[in-house]
């Protein structure tokens, strides 16, 4: 077990070394990029300030120093918090990206809670109740879910929240909480803020996961510890719950770290920009668009560690509910 | 008893051969399976009966409705299958009685008519008629150790006596309780003990995937055997393993049986397995029963065809053989397309022309204790 965990530690460790030092190429690739255009500019008006900034940029991102060493120096420095500086908003991204974080965060969580709560028992009511309406009910709604484009259905969903119901979608905090300290009140609105994006954010993916939960537990329920658990007097609800579906989810946790959690952070990106949260989705597209390229690199670093702790997470979850990964 | 006698005595050829008191009575079974492409009838018109303690065998080809039968018993039929016909009679002693039996009450229970997922039957279920299965590998739950699997049966249908002191300073078994966890456990690594398992006080906490094949099924014996249940429904319990370990399981299981005085129904299609444990055997072919003996008779003397037939393909007889019915002539015949008359006659030796095509055999009484649905011995 100690085996496997350390195993599964160094490849994300790995993983996020080799993306760190491809998001660094991306950073330092295009020509027109904000740093060459700003000495350019600075260059081009020549006075001493001039100059002097143009040093200082020389020597903090180390311009004349080979790709390694610059590398390095900028590996060295994301560790320490330093992710450097924006020049789009001439800030220092950490402080642009510092408290998005947490947000993204908690909205990939809340997404992924939703997508569960949602598709497992949908799967398994589908799947004990074969073929019966309920089961034609929720296989049409996941194929539509599974065929429509996930921005698609966002935005319908989205149509009816405001136009229909008249709900707050916007944001994820009321006016009157958006600079207020922490508080119970504040939790509360956030909750209901986060509900509907991490909903919206869910959708397309429940529809995949319904129809995966309903084929595994099919096959589950055929196997022989299926019937001999009922051959010993258990009731329907135990045996489907407690020695059923506990196998047949195994294989879910499987995808979840290495498929739902990847898509709800692609699928959350497109929610917040269409619902403008204060996530780091849109600030990732905005900078990519800008050549903001230290921001960028920064959000990609980030993306990545998300999915690398979603997969270790996922690791972790398989190995604690399945004896045969634990004791191997 | 007598009460019980009178109601499943009525007109129905219920042969006695056995003095001990009956325990199960299946009478004119029949199960279909409605299927895209028609109606199979896997089990159609059997009857039998199994006494308490009694072994009773069921033998016969794949597919000629062994497992169907059993399922029917706990009322576990898959899906499309349905029980269309007949009773299955259910001789119910009230719980934990002295396991004689005699001073206790029975009530008859026709099991066709409960509801399969009802209070009922899941108390018969596991608690009274315990079932093993053909596939040990894959008949425990693989994230639950055996102490899990063990312990459910046994906290759903083992109760404990509260012993009181009575009036007269003797004490007096007036209530039951539920066991507790611990006792529970201490119950299962006793159970695990009697079946052969090595340090059952580990074994209890391990997990499928760390026990054999024969200790997967011996764990599965002791958790039938966990619950004291009358009956033990075994649906070819030793087909997946090897001939060695085999010998073990049914040496086991012969052992158990005696200590408990509990019935078996052993289904296999072995002839050599069968005859080391069964009192009396019902052949079956393609859903029907083609015969019934006692044990010797059946095999010294047998009377349908089909029996001769797999008797002849057996080159000698005993455990250590191995002998597996496979060889005789003839194809088995579509479920869904059955021959006309005896459902026998493609494949029959003796076949008679204008008689076996077109006729449809009955039971026969064949000689003492014996049985044979075959127009041989019809007048
Ligand atoms: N789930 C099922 N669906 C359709 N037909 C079935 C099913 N289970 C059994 N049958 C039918 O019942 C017949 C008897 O099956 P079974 O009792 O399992 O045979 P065996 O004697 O080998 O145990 C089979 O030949 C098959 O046609
Ligand atoms: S009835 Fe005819 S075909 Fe059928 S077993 Fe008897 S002899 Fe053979
Ligand atoms: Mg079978």
């Amino acid at each position: 077990m100690l085996n496997y965990l350390l195993r599964r530690i160094g490849y994300a460790l790995i993983m996020i070394v080799l993306v760190s030092f491809t998001s660094f190429i991306i950073i330092e690739l295009p020509p027109g990029d904000f740093l060459t255009q700003k000495v350019e500019q600075l260059r081009a008006r020549g006075d001493r300030s001039a100059e002097q900034q143009v040093e200082m940029l020389r020597v903090r991102y180390g311009l004349d120093k080979p790709f390694l060493e610059r590398y390095v120096n900028w590996a060295v420095n994301f560790l320490r918090g330093d992710f450097g500086e924006s020049f789009e908003f001439e800030r220092p991204v950490s402080e642009i990206l510092g408290a998005r974080l947490g947000y993204t965060i908690i909205l990939a969580l809340a997404t992924t809670l939703i997508t569960w709560l949602l598709a497992i028992p949908l799967g398994v009511i589908s799947a004990v109740r074969q073929y019966s309406w309920v089961d034609q009910v929720i296989s049409v709604i996941s194929f539509i879910g599974l065929g429509m484009p996930g921005f698609l259905l966002a935005l319908i969903i989205l149509y009816f929240a405001i136009i229909v119901f008249n709900l707050e979608v916007t944001g994820l905090f009321s006016p009157e909480y958006q600079d207020a300290p922490w508080s119970v009140g504040k939790v509360l609105d956030l909750l209901n803020h986060l509900w509907l994006p991490a909903l919206i954010a869910a959708i397309t993916g429940i529809g995949g996961l319904v129809r995966i939960m309903r084929g595994n537990l099919l096959d589950t329920l055929g196997q022989p510890f299926v019937e001999a658990a009922r051959a010993r007097g258990l009731k329907n609800r135990t045996v489907t719950w407690k020695h059923a579906v506990r196998i047949a989810i195994n294989p879910l946790i499987t995808i979840l770290g290495s498929e739902v959690f990847p898509s709800i952070v692609v699928g959350s990106s497109l929610v917040a920009i269409v619902l403008n949260l204060p996530t780091i989705g849109p600030v990732f597209v905005d900078s990519l668009r800008k050549l903001d390229m230290y921001l960028a690199g920064t959000c990609i670093v980030f993306f990545t560690i998300m999915l690398l702790v979603g997969n270790l997470v996922a690791d972790l979850l398989l190995a604690w509910v399945d004896p045969r990964i634990r004791l191997e | 008893m007598e009460n019980a006698q009178t109601l499943a005595g009525q007109t129905f050829v219920n042969p006695s051969m056995d003095s001990r008191p009956t325990l199960l009575e299946v009478r004119d079974l029949k199960v279909e399976f409605n299927i895209r492409g028609g109606v199979i009838k896997a089990v159609d018109g059997l009857t039998f009966d199994i006494k308490r303690g009694q072994t009773v065998g069921i033998i016969g080809e794949s597919g000629c409705g062994k497992s169907v039968t059993a399922r029917a018993i706990l009322r576990m039929i898959p899906k499309p299958g349905r029980i269309t016909g007949g009773q299955i009679l259910y001789y119910r002693y009230s719980r934990y009685p002295d396991r004689d039996g005699a001073k206790k009450d029975v009530e008859v229970i026709d099991l066709t008519t409960l509801d399969p997922d009802g209070e009922l039957i899941r108390q018969i279920r596991g608690g009274e008629i315990a079932m093993i299965f053909q596939e040990p590998m894959s008949s425990l739950t693989p994230v639950y150790t055996a102490g899990t699997h063990l312990n459910e049966a046994i906290t759903l249908h083992r109760l404990l006596p509260i012993k009181r002191l009575g009036d007269q300073m003797v004490e007096a078994i007036t209530k039951y309780r539920r066991v507790t966890k611990e006792e529970a456990r201490q119950i299962a690594i006793e159970m695990l003990r009697r079946v052969g398992i090595p340090k059952p006080e580990q074994r209890v906490d391990s997990y499928p995937h760390q026990l054999s094949g024969g200790q997967r099924q011996r764990v599965m014996i002791a958790i039938a055997l966990s619950t004291e249940p009358y009956m033990l429904i075994a649906d070819e319990p030793t087909t997946a393993l090897d001939v060695s370990i085999e010998a073990q399981i049914l040496d086991i299981m012969r052992e158990l049986q005696q200590t408990a005085n509990m019935a078996i129904m052993f289904i296999t299609h072995n002839l050599g397995v069968i005859a080391s444990m069964a009192d009396e055997i019902v052949v079956m072919y393609m859903g029907k029963q083609v015969e019934r003996a006692k044990v010797v008779d059946l095999f010294y003397h047998p009377k349908h065809p089909y029996t001769q037939a797999l008797l002849q393909s057996v080159p000698r007889l005993g455990p250590k053989t191995g002998a597996r019915l496979a060889s005789i002539e003839g194809m088995v015949p579509d479920p869904l397309n059955l021959p006309t008359g005896c459902v026998f006659h493609p494949r029959c030796p003796a076949f008679m022309p204008g008689k076996c095509d077109k006729l449809i055999p009955s039971w026969n009484k064949v000689g003492e204790n014996h049985w044979a649905r075959c127009l041989l011995y019809e007048e």
